[in-house]
């Protein structure tokens, strides 16, 4: 406590310094400065000499106790705070708590001079982080040193901004940034893209309108500039990068210009030049050319160029290769260029430097289910790297494995996995090795023994820490069982003997999951075991209950088991046994069971009723709405019982009988709860006694266990197949090289290995023949040789583990499990099934609408092919033409019902594009020109219905002659949906007319801007191809939304998303309601109410999203303040707001 | 990267950046669980690790370790040489650095690393850049320092900057500027911008002559 006091008088001369008058701004500072510095240097000093990790928490607990005392200080002038911040920046390093000084972190920045403002910043950044709440006090200092025509502020402001800044406060300063992009110094340009990458990263829809700035920040003059533009670049192409395809002419250029050498030298690292922008370059241009055969054509040079050039044996010219090496392989490929990159790979793996090695290691498995020659090619060294000393490599090397397992080398290659999992001690690395084991074992196992051993080593070496998946797929395997009777017996009579076999010895630990799944298993399937008396198996599961290592959960599990056996054995001593010791047992949950038990015990036909054999994988049909129970409710009316009202109906009525006191106006929020519950009627009592059923008739806890198992199976990573839908495309790509000629190469090699080996016998070492022999195990199946022979045993290895296909089964299981769940929760069904049955009922137009228009299409598509297989002769045509002409009846016959629905419409027009009669009159867009060809031209048309936007196409025949088979096909696109079938289909456009397909669109996700892609294929001589995109803005979508000044109030209260922006008004309108007619023009808002010099305007994003804007003026400014129920609605509606005002 | 932690070899934690927000609970338990895996390895052994869903990179220089950790798609060698860079760049500035000079100025370490790294990208891959952007930074705080301490007497500051010849004019300008701007708003008159202005011409002029 002395040395505080110490601590703080010494500190007062400097103090008094500070407040001198005659001594100037810094009459004490420099010395003042040197004893603070030192202050921290003698701390610093005096933990390096401790000795103990108690003498440095006391040392600390002093200084932090005096620093608390000086920052709150009133006295403390803003030079020592910079000296506190900084040793208080140390105390934070060291771990300990310092969080009395954030706020006078933020006040130093808002407060100190330059320097002071420095250090301030650097701990706002260091001890705050983007969530932290005290960030919003910082934001007024960033905007006002933004504002600062000193350079060095400015340049601090943006920094902090680049690093950490709330995300709500963005609109606050990012007009401000947007400037700074304009900035003659570099270095601020520079900061403040890297700034917007920032909020793109945290609020990408906050920054969308400024897309075309960045354009202009990639062709900065500066490299640096430049460089952080491409941060932004490499983020948008991986959300979407068919919007960038434009861009990669550029990203090539200066690739190439970058690999050439012509940027200023000091960008060269290591006489490499700018190895950073290439690397980002290289990723920017992988994902462009990504499955894009025209985009990759252009990049092709480059990226031999930067192989070629990429030749110094140094670290970073490896890190550039490595990049190259990539991008070749994800570019839609070409062979000399992928033959170049193998040999890339091959420089990395054989690299005796162990970093490059990984690296090999790594690219290996990301090409590997492209070219799995190249694992046999490195074969040797993979086994070497498999023994290797440092953990990583051999993980990696496990992961190249796991990637080429098939049903021959599953064996070799799990029990290498496997020893790996036992080695090691990382929980993330036994996670995720454990599900590989378990994925490959059910995918290829050979037989039932090493699949049950093998999901037993996975058990209790993984642990708690499993997805919970696994055990339950491994349950789940075993109940649905395959097609084979005989052979799922097999699997679960040696699963029984397994675990009474593991359960026998004495003192061993198993995990809680592996005993759940031991006695899951044994309470079903243990008398598949006829040999073993059903009486050790359940002293057995007795044993286990008194052990103190198991949980409770698990011993639910076990009782369940128990329950099970005992309802197929006649009498038991144990169960008798163990309802006497548990009767009493403190453990609720356990007394329940019991009780269960010794009640179920008394009735055994109840007991074999409820608890069938086998029959964990029988649907259970539940009836939600409890009609069984009618009768029961009849007879309570008939006896005068008042009938039952759901909750929401008491509500009400409780609520109109108050009504002669309540003034307040009820939300909407109400209303349409009543709308609701309407619907729901009838099932939200049912669920209440439902509910109450289940927890009271607790004899179904055999049937619950497995139906909670099940629904957690449930979950979508696993396929019926096993675990990955990727898993199929590799399998399909092991076999296919095979086939392929140059494979005969491959054979060749592989042949000739056994060769080499009898003749350098003697040469080898024991140890290398292990290793070749491990090879030649290990890499079976790949080569051809293995191939031509075993190819059907391959399939019927991977076979044997696929389950039945239960998708029907499974789902009905699921939704009855659903509804189960939903009843059960009290009143869970008000909300949950409303939703559920509005979708059936919709699902049902749907499918209803939909299927005349496309078994009518498709027909005609096949009709169409087999017509066109024939060919062009003239008698055929004859024969052609009149299934043609009949289809097209049938087509139209069809569609007729529903003309104006959404339908696809194939008609046939003479005119020049113009819309039908019934669509001119709603508003529209010119029609446009989309795309055009020598033979076709195809123009589009929007039309604003009310309930929808409607794309009509135009495809007009300019040739003289007719189009067959014209096809227009729209994209799948993210963001929008085509109603009914993307395709559109023309049997046979006649010369120089022009055919017509609508479709209607609807946004799913929203954006701002969109673009719809497709592509128009006709007959000709030859296949013919043309493309085209509609752009589609948030506008198309957006719909007046007519209201009262009243409604608007009320439906303003209920919305709770609002973004409020001002926005400079042009000067050509002044006035608010001129303002707002252009709104009400140019965005389609409907305006409600106008007020002096505020107004109330109203919208709705189709189909039936409301979104709300109050606009007041004042000073020139327009002030916009929207709500709508949806968050991103706001921001794009204002981004729409500030483009009209900016044009007008 | 997620963040970037300097450690010694004592297991001492030098310098933390984090470009992820994370609790202080969690970063301790990270820095105690990746301090320990790091010093664990052996110095043969690749310097790569895989460490929960993140891959760590780390090199040791002298007694201190860098380490940084990534996503599993990024690039681990490019990775080595921003730290080689970062080292390269505290060579620079301190003058053949070593752990001392971390320790006891780990403030100017944030500084060149800010100017180096800014949320987690490169942000300057040019040295040059990086060192003018810092002695920039610190050379106000020099004339600040020397301003303070003599009142107005510009000659000395003036000796401080001819010293530097490394900045180019352009720069030096810039630079004065700022100092001016920096002072002026806490002491001096707006009147004496004028002054202050000319001057600056006017060691312009004097460092040409010199």
């Amino acid at each position: 406590m002395s040395d505080v006091v110490e601590r703080t008088l010494g500190v007062l001369p400097a103090l008094l310094g500070q407040h001198e008058p005659g001594a100037g701004p810094g009459g004490a500072g420099g010395p003042h400065r040197l004893s603070a510095s030192s202050r921290l240097g003698s701390l610093i000093r005096n933990i390096t000499a401790l000795t103990s990790k108690h003498e440095e928490e006391k040392l600390i607990q002093q200084e932090i106790t005096s620093l608390k005392a000086m920052v709150s200080a009133p006295t403390t002038s803003l030079r020592l705070m910079k000296e506190c911040m900084v040793r208080l920046i140390y105390c934070e390093m060291l771990g300990y708590e310092s969080s009395f000084g954030y706020i006078h972190a933020i006040k130093l920045a808002q407060q100190g001079n330059l320097l002071e403002k420095r250090v301030g910043y650097l701990a706002v950044s260091l001890f705050l982080h983007e969530n932290h709440e005290l960030l919003l006090l910082l934001v007024n200092t960033v905007v006002k040193d933004l504002q600062s025509t000193n350079l060095v502020e400015v340049s601090m402001a943006l920094t902090i901004v680049s690093q950490i800044f709330p995300r709500e406060m963005i609109p606050a300063v990012l007009p401000l940034i947007e400037d700074k992009l304009q900035h003659s110094k570099e270095i601020i340009r520079r900061k403040a893209v890297q700034a917007l990458y920032k909020f793109y990263l945290i609020a990408p829809n906050q920054v969308q309108h400024i897309h075309d700035k960045f354009r202009k920040a990639l062709c900065d003059r500066d490299v640096g500039v430049m460089a952080a533009s491409l941060h932004i670049y490499l983020e948008m192409i991986k959300e979407n990068s068919s919007g960038y395809k434009d861009l990669t002419e550029s990203f090539v250029i200066i690739l190439k210009q970058v690999v050439g050498g012509k940027l200023p030298i000091d960008f060269n690292y290591h006489s490499v030049p700018a190895p950073w922008l290439q690397i980002q370059l290289l990723r920017i241009l992988g994902l462009l050319g990504k499955d894009d055969p025209r985009t990759s054509e252009l990049m092709y040079d480059v990226l031999e160029e930067s192989l070629r050039r990429a030749e110094i044996n140094h670290n970073i010219t490896y890190a550039i290769l490595f990049e190259c090496v990539q991008t070749i392989y994800t570019i839609y490929p070409k062979s000399e260029l992928l033959e170049k990159a193998a040999k890339c790979i091959g420089k990395f793996v054989l690299s005796p430097q162990i970093n490059l090695k990984y690296l090999g290691l790594k690219a290996l498995t990301c090409v590997i289910q492209q070219d799995p020659n190249l694992a046999l090619e490195h074969q040797m060294t993979i086994i070497e790297c498999l023994d290797h000393p440092d953990p990583i490599i051999k993980r990696e090397t496990l992961e190249i494995l796991y990637r080429i397992t098939n049903g021959h080398n599953v064996v070799v290659i799990v029990q290498k996995m496997l020893d790996y999992l036992k080695e090691t001690k990382e929980e993330y690395a036994i996670i995720t090795l454990a599900g590989k084991i378990a994925e490959l074992a059910e995918k290829y196992a050979p037989n039932n023994e090493w699949f049950i051993q093998t999901m037993n080593a996975v058990f209790s070496v993984g642990g708690d820490v499993l997805y919970p998946d696994i055990p339950n797929n491994f349950l789940r395997l075993l109940a649905e069982g395959f097609d084979d009777g005989k052979e799922d017996k097999q699997l679960r009579t040696y699963a029984v003997r397994s675990y009474l076999a593991l359960l026998e010895e004495e003192n061993v630990f198993y995990p809680q999951k592996f005993l759940q799944v031991m006695s899951w298993v044994l309470g079903e399937y243990s008398s598949l075991a006829t040999d073993v008396d059903p009486e050790t198996i359940l002293t057995r599961l007795h044993n286990l209950l008194k052990k103190t290592f198991v949980t409770s959960e698990t011993k639910a599990w076990i009782m369940a088991a128990v329950t099970k056996i005992a309802s197929r054995a006649s009498f038991s001593k144990t169960v008798d046994k163990l309802i006497q010791e548990f009767s009493s047992s403190l453990d609720t949950c356990m007394r329940q069971h019991t009780f269960e038990l010794k009640h179920l015990c008394e009735d055994k036909v109840l007991m074999k009723g409820l608890l069938p054999f086998d029959a964990s994988c029988n649907d259970m049909v539940v009836d939600a709405s409890l009609s069984f129970l009618d009768e029961f409710v009849a007879e309570g009316l008939g006896q005068g019982a008042a009938p039952y009202k759901p909750h929401h109906q008491r509500q009400e009525e409780k609520l109109s009988q108050e009504k002669a006191l309540n003034f307040e106006p009820y939300g909407l929020s109400f209303a349409s709860s009543v709308s609701s519950s309407g619907i729901a009627g009838r099932q939200s009592p049912t669920g209440l006694s439902f509910g109450s059923d289940t927890s009271g008739n607790s004899t179904e806890m055999g049937h619950k266990e497995t139906n909670t198992l099940k629904l957690e199976g449930v979950r979508k990573l696993w396929g019926k197949e096993g675990y990955l839908p990727k898993k199929e495309s590799k399998v399909g790509k092991e076999d296919e090289p095979q086939t392929v000629s140059c494979s005969s190469l491959l054979a060749r090699r592989v042949a000739e290995t056994p060769v080499s080996k009898s003749d350098q016998v003697s040469s080898l070492s024991e140890e290398e023949k292990e290793k070749q022999q491990l090879a030649s195990t290990l890499f079976v199946g790949l080569g051809s040789n293995a191939n031509v022979s075993l190819m059907g045993k391959v399939d019927l290895s991977t076979q044997k583990f696929k389950r039945k296909s239960k998708v029907d089964k499974a789902q009905s299981n699921e939704e009855a499990l659903n509804m189960q769940n939903s009843a059960a929760s009290d009143f869970g069904p008000l909300v949950d099934t409303v939703p559920i049955t509005k979708e059936d009922c919709d699902g049902d137009k749907h499918t209803t609408l939909r299927k005349p228009s496309l078994c009518s299409s498709d027909t005609v598509g096949e009709t169409l092919q087999s017509v066109k297989k024939p060919g062009l002769d003239d008698k055929l045509s004859d024969s052609r033409l009149s299934p043609l002409s009949l289809f097209a009846d049938s087509n139209i016959e069809i569609l007729q019902p529903s003309p104006s629905s959404q339908c696809e419409n194939a008609n046939k027009t003479v005119l020049l594009p113009s819309l039908a009669e019934e669509l001119e009159e709603l508003p529209h867009s010119e029609v446009a020109e989309l795309c055009q060809s020598d033979a076709l031209a195809l123009y589009l048309c929007k039309v604003w219905k009310d309930d929808s936007l409607l794309l009509v196409v135009f495809v007009s025949n300019k040739n003289p002659s007719a189009l067959n088979a014209v096809n227009v096909v729209f994209e799948k696109e993210q963001h929008f949906q085509i109603l009914e079938s993307p395709a559109c289909q023309f049997p046979v456009i006649e010369a120089q007319s022009v055919g017509h397909c609508q479709k209607c669109v609807r946004m799913d996700k929203l954006c701002t801007q969109g673009v719809i892609s497709g592509f128009v294929n006709y007959q000709s001589e030859m296949e013919t191809h043309l493309e085209f995109s509609i752009p589609l803005s948030l506008l198309d979508f957006i719909r007046p939304m007519k209201m009262t000044t009243e409604d608007f109030g009320k439906l303003w209260l209920s919305l709770s998303n609002d973004v409020k922006q001002n926005i400079k008004m042009p000067s050509s309108q002044d006035s608010i309601s001129a303002a707002l007619s252009v709104l009400h023009q140019k965005l389609k808002l409907h305006i409600v109410d106008i007020i002096g010099n505020e107004g109330i305007l109203a919208c709705q994003l189709l189909p039936s999203v409301p979104c709300l804007l109050h606009c007041r003026t004042h000073s020139g400014m327009l002030a916009l303040w929207f709500r709508s129920p949806c968050s991103a609605l706001p921001d794009g509606l204002l981004y729409q707001c500030q483009k009209v005002m900016e044009e007008s | 990267m997620q963040f970037m932690l300097l450690f010694s070899r004592q297991g001492k934690l030098r310098l933390q950046k984090w470009y992820v927000p994370l609790s202080d609970k969690e970063k301790k338990k990270i820095t105690r669980e990746l301090v320990q895996t790091v010093l664990a390895r052996k110095p043969k052994m690749c310097s790569f690790l895989e460490w929960r869903d993140l891959k760590i990179v780390y090199k040791r220089y002298a007694s201190l370790y860098f380490c940084c950790a990534i996503e599993d798609q990024d690039n681990e060698l490019i990775t080595l040489e921003i730290i080689h860079r970062y080292v390269e760049l505290l060579d620079k500035y301190f003058g053949s650095v070593c752990e001392l000079d971390i320790i006891f100025n780990f403030e100017k370490a944030y500084f060149i690393l800010d100017e180096f790294l800014l949320g987690g990208e490169v942000q300057e891959t040019s040295k040059k850049n990086v060192l003018k952007a810092i002695e920039q930074a610190d050379l106000l705080q020099e004339s600040q320092m020397s301003s303070s301490k003599s009142g107005i007497e510009y000659p000395s500051s003036c000796r401080t900057r001819a010293a530097l010849k490394v900045i180019p004019p352009t720069l030096l300008h810039w630079a004065m500027m700022s100092e001016a701007d920096g002072d002026m708003a806490i002491e001096v008159e707006p009147s004496h911008q004028y002054s202050i202005t000319f001057y600056c011409r006017i060691t312009d002029g004097n460092r040409r002559a010199v």
